[in-house]
């Protein structure tokens, strides 16, 4: 383990540090805004420009954080773009043209990232069991296409919503099955950053699992329920909240499951099982903290969004909607395993059992709720 | 002291961690409760659910709204307390560390570092010095320089980053404490405890609002409330109800409200795709006026009220219907008016009955392919579901086969005894299996679904020609008609013997007045008395050949007397007959004596407006913010601390290094500044 970022960075000047593709990243990214401008800045309102320049800034603060993701949001970018040209504006062209027929139609590229993640968790599972170096790259890889078809998808998805009508157009985190895609895009990448900062793919073999659970019930809902119907908004879904409050339940969705899979590894290895192949325990437990830290912090973020959220749509922040109620649980839950980890410094067996238990409230809280209990939560039952 | 010392027991206890991750627990669990038992329902239905010994019980406990209740409250206060007590007793030695360099750490108590190194220099004091904090500076430390030990000469460099970690706990726990005294504040703690000290009191009969009495009135001036009122089309109104435990109280407002027109716009899917109320508001201090539209998402905020979209249903919609005596033999109906909402008094025969309008919905889409029983469609084998999936776009899927249905209205009829059942009819013909029929669909309990009769149209896409054929079918005197006209047309050609004809005929006229009297059913029960169990199903084809063919001579009669050419025999008509008969016998179990049909509407939707005064919420948000801010803190900024203790005397440097939380990062970055600083050192 050495240390490539953070800390340990010398001070100078920061363009020193830059890479001819940094230069292309950067290149890109202001060359698509002007673009964007050029061609729609005059019907665009205020809040436009300012998302569109916020969501540019925090794509290169992104890019600058963590490398690889450059790579991934450029892949994104041109395949979503190439797509959406092959479209022509015809939705019908998507069972008409090959490429889209068969690869980055919005169902196409989904169907890949599904396939893409189960493979890549058989892949971790091998790599994991025969102490391959090279099996761990593939499956690395794997992930990686499969985070990046899955974002294709998001982005077609998106755009074939306008294409049906304009005003039944919106962004693609409505419905059960547009919020389990995020679930899987979101754990993956969170993991394929732990993954690059740690240097160790053993996790991958855990985490995946619960993303290729995930995958299942996609695929489910997909063949038997016929569920992956755009279907356009209600008005309560109608607002502004709904972009930043869905993503930023999901990421800490995605950030609690990812430790409940590292305590799992945690457990076997405190029992010896699986222990010389995985990272030490110290590493196990650290990577279990930051995730549930990360996921602690969005958490927060989701469910004061979802407040404000409320305030607006139903009248009141806070109503003791069984959604909202299992979200305040689910926060309490983890602040409990905060306080004891960090107040207490306690460490072990016990924080990696209650990470996992955890992940049942967590999985209550999402999916629990639409099922079993009737509220205002809108996602509609299954 | 005893006194004192239980003082300091307790203060200890409540700002202790362990009290309070186990009020954390406890507030976890007690929330559960409350969704898993539904809230805020009419207390009839709990006691139908639980029984009145649990009903009785749960609502001493407060179960039934857990999130009002004192225990919880309790509990609330306590946290609140609990983490104030917290913040106290750790801000003050928070603040200290923040500020402090620990410039008079001891050579003994660094030694004991479990991060600590020791380092040889040639290099000369001062320049050493200079170095560190060079060094040190230049990764982000803030130093300070202080002389150490007795013995004069020695230096000590204590360094400091992320200080504001500290700050992040003072945040994050005060943050707790606003948010919950905001939420105390919207909880209308005021309002409680005068309805504790008898001041105001619940209102738990149903009577109209201008007859509620002042103690269960709330003035204007009521700083926090949220309530709800539901307002037609063309009324106003200036009050709002707060359902509070069993019943409820009334909020003056400070403003009118006037329900222009309450809309409702669609996809083109039929989804719904906004709900908006053109409103009036009208001050009731200046008397000023002005318009405005609320759609959900977008409330109106006026005087301090928050005024929201939350419901709608219909209003009192004016229906006109015409309603055909279904016990009369003639095809007869009555013009009646009638509004949703309320009822009309009738009687049949000696039974005097209610007819309750319930509803009215001027749409009603419905998924046509799945048959309208909203179960989702099966697959059809994986290979080609996923041929299917490949390559679409998603767009259309399950939009297809929605149809509307046009306007439907919903009563219940409700006999003299209280017993009701509700009907569910629709205005436009649908059409199932090419042919088209009015639908009325009755049942005896909300639990159940809807069973339809279906009324076939005549020719000329009325229900008059069903009707006088139920007329004649209905009319025993008709029969021996009938029974003539089917032997003439039936026993034509072939020498038939006189006594032969009149056996056709009798049997004709009694299958007549068996189908008469209870349907296939009186039918059935004949043959199952009376025939040999060997010859049933013989039998039970030839009476049904008969009832059809009488049946369709019984409708040419009915045209003839209407004066209407007779039918052709090519099928069509063959079909309406036997429809027919299926839509008579259905009547006999339709429970009741009318059947309405609706003619013309006039659609008046009410609108359900909610309204809320939360002073508290800029509370809450404002310590969202400092909550949001506290966690990063905590999360992100890590506290560490590096002392270097420089020896001139013996060109040794001690290094140590410390930090609030132990984590592999601050593993590694002590190994990374102990071989930099070792390499400093070097010269
Ligand atoms: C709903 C209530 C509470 C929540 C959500 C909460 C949340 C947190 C969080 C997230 C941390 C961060 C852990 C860290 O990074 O250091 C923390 C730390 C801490 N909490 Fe709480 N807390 C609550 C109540 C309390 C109470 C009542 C106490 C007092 C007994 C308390 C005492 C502490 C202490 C001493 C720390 C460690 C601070 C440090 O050393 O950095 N907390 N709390």
């Amino acid at each position: 383990m050495e240390l490539t970022q953070s800390s340990g960075r010398e001070r100078g000047p920061i363009m020193k540090g830059f890479h001819w593709f940094d230069w292309v990243y950067a290149a890109l990214l202001v060359g698509g805004v002007a673009y964007v401008f050029r061609l729609y800045g005059g019907t665009m309102d205020g809040y436009e420009k300012g998302i569109l320049l916020l969501a540019a800034s925090s794509f290169a603060g992104l890019g600058w954080y963590w490398k690889p993701v450059r790579v991934l949001l450029l892949a994104v970018a041109g395949l979503s773009l190439l797509s959406i040209d092959l479209y022509h504006g015809q939705l019908a062209r998507a069972e008409q043209v090959f490429w889209l027929k068969y690869l980055i139609s919005s169902q196409s590229a989904i169907m890949w990232m599904s396939t893409l993640f189960v493979m890549a968790t058989v892949a971790y599972w091998i790599g994991l069991l025969a102490r391959s170096e090279f099996v761990g790259k593939v499956a690395s890889a794997m992930t990686w296409s499969a985070a990046t078809m899955g974002l294709v998808g998001m982005m077609v998805r998106w755009y074939e919503s306008y294409l049906i009508s304009p005003d039944v157009g919106h962004i693609p985190l409505s419905s059960l099955y547009e919020v389990f895609i995020v679930f899987c895009i979101i754990t993956a990448l969170l993991y394929l950053f732990y993954e690059q900062r740690y240097q160790s793919r053993q996790l991958g073999a855990f985490v995946l699992l619960v993303v290729s659970a995930a995958v299942g019930f996609l695929l489910w809902y997909t063949f038997d329920r016929h569920a992956y119907g755009i279907q356009p908004l209600v008005p309560a879904l109608q607002s502004y909240w709904m972009k930043l409050h869905v993503p930023a339940n999901f990421i800490g969705y995605g950030a609690f499951s990812m430790a409940a899979m590292v305590g799992v590894a945690y457990l076997l290895a405190s029992k010896g099982v699986l222990a010389s192949r995985l990272p030490p325990l110290e590493v196990l437990d650290d990577v279990m903290y930051k995730a549930i830290a990360i996921g602690f912090a969005f958490f927060t973020i989701a469910t004061i969004l979802g407040a404000m959220w409320a305030a607006e749509a139903w009248g009141g922040y806070w109503s003791w909607d069984p959604k909202e109620t299992w979200a305040l649980i689910v926060w309490l839950n983890y602040a409990a395993w905060l306080h004891i980890r960090l107040v207490k410094g306690l460490r072990g067996p016990m924080l990696a059992w209650w990470a996992v238990v955890g992940l049942f409230v967590t999985a209550f809280a999402f999916l629990g709720v639409n099922m079993f209990l009737s509220g205002l939560h809108s996602y509609g039952s299954l | 002291m005893p006194a004192l010392s239980f003082k300091k027991s307790l203060y200890e206890l409540l700002s202790s961690m362990r009290f309070a991750i186990s009020l954390l627990t406890v507030l976890a669990i007690a929330s559960v409760i409350g969704t898993v038992l539904k809230q805020n329902e009419p207390y009839p239905n709990y006691a139908i659910e639980f029984g009145q010994f649990w009903f009785s019980m749960f609502h001493t406990l407060g179960l039934f709204d857990v999130y009002h209740s004192a225990w919880f409250l309790v509990i609330l206060c306590f946290l609140v307390v609990s983490t104030s007590l917290c913040v106290l007793r750790n801000t003050p030695l928070m603040l200290r560390e923040m500020r402090s360099f620990r410039e008079h750490a001891q050579e003994n108590s660094l030694r004991h570092f479990a991060h600590q190194a020791e380092f040889e220099s040639p290099l000369p004091g001062p320049d050493l010095v200079e170095r560190l904090t060079g060094y040190l500076s230049g990764h982000g430390f803030r130093s300070r320089v202080a002389q150490a030990g007795e013995n004069g000469g020695d230096v000590l460099v204590a360094a400091k980053a992320g200080s504001y970690h500290r700050l992040g706990y003072v945040l994050t726990h005060t943050a707790i404490v606003v948010i919950c005294i905001g939420g105390l504040i919207d909880g209308n703690v005021p309002l409680k405890i005068e309805q504790l000290l008898g001041y105001k009191k619940i209102e738990t009969r149903d009577i109209p609002e201008n007859q509620v009495p002042p103690v269960s009135r709330l003035s204007p001036a009521n700083p926090s409330f949220r309530g709800n009122v539901t307002i037609p089309e063309g009324s106003s109104a200036d009050v709002v109800f707060l359902n509070v435990g069993p019943g409820y109280l009334v909020q003056d407002l400070p403003f009118t409200i006037m329900l222009k027109r309450f809309h409702i716009e669609h996809y083109p899917s039929g989804q719904p795709k906004s709900f908006a109320s053109d409103v009036v508001v009208t001050d009731r201090a200046t008397g000023r006026s002005f318009d405005h539209t609320i759609t959900v998402n977008h409330p109106l905020v006026y005087k301090g009220v928050a005024i929201y979209q939350a419901s709608f249903e219909d209003g009192g919609s004016k229906l006109t219907l015409d309603a055909w005596n279904l016990f009369a033999p003639t095809a007869k109906f009555d013009e009646i008016h009638a509004r949703v909402n309320q009822s009309l008094q009738f009687s049949s025969g000696r039974n005097p009955s209610t007819m309750e309008f319930t509803d009215f919905r001027a749409l009603n889409i419905e998924n046509a392919g799945n048959e309208g029983n909203g179960e989702p469609q099966k697959s059809r084998g994986l290979l080609s579901d996923a041929m299917g999936v490949f390559g679409t776009n998603a767009a259309d899927v399950g939009n297809e086969n929605l149809r509307d249905l046009g306007p439907s209205f919903q009563y219940k009829i409700r006999d003299a005894q209280g017993q009701a059942t509700e009907y569910n009819n629709y205005m436009l013909p649908i059409e199932v299996a090419h042919r088209w029929y009015l639908m009325s669909g009755m049942r005896g309990s909300p639990a159940e679904p809807f069973r339809y009769v279906r009324f076939p149209l005549d020719a000329n896409s009325r229900i008059d020609g069903f009707m006088r054929l139920r007329g004649l079918l209905l009319d025993k005197t008709a029969y021996p008609e009938i029974a003539r006209r089917f032997a003439d047309t039936a026993l034509v050609g072939g020498a038939v013997s006189q006594t032969l004809r009149q056996k056709f005929m009798d049997s004709t006229v009694k299958v007549l007045q068996m189908f008469g009297s209870l349907g296939y059913e009186g039918v059935a029960r004949f043959i199952t008395q009376s025939v040999p169990q060997a010859e049933q199903k013989k039998v039970a084809d030839t009476y049904l050949r008969i009832l059809e063919g009488a049946a369709f001579q019984a409708y040419q009669l009915s045209r003839e007397q209407a004066g209407e050419p007779p039918l052709k025999e090519d099928g069509n008509g063959e079909q309406f007959v036997r429809d027919s008969l299926n839509a008579v016998n259905d009547l006999f179990f339709y429970g009741a004596p009318v059947y309405l049909q609706l003619t013309r509407y006039d659609q008046i939707r009410a609108s359900g407006l909610q309204l809320t005064r939360s002073p508290g919420k800029y509370v809450v948000y404002g310590g969202s913010a400092l909550l949001v801010l506290g966690v990063f803190a905590m999360f992100y900024i890590r506290e560490r601390r590096i002392w270097c203790l420089v020896k001139p005397q013996t060109g040794r440097v001690l290094f140590a290094m410390s930090a609030n939380r132990k984590t592999l990062d601050f593993e590694r970055e002590f190994d990374i500044h102990k071989q930099r600083i070792a390499e400093l050192m070097k010269g």
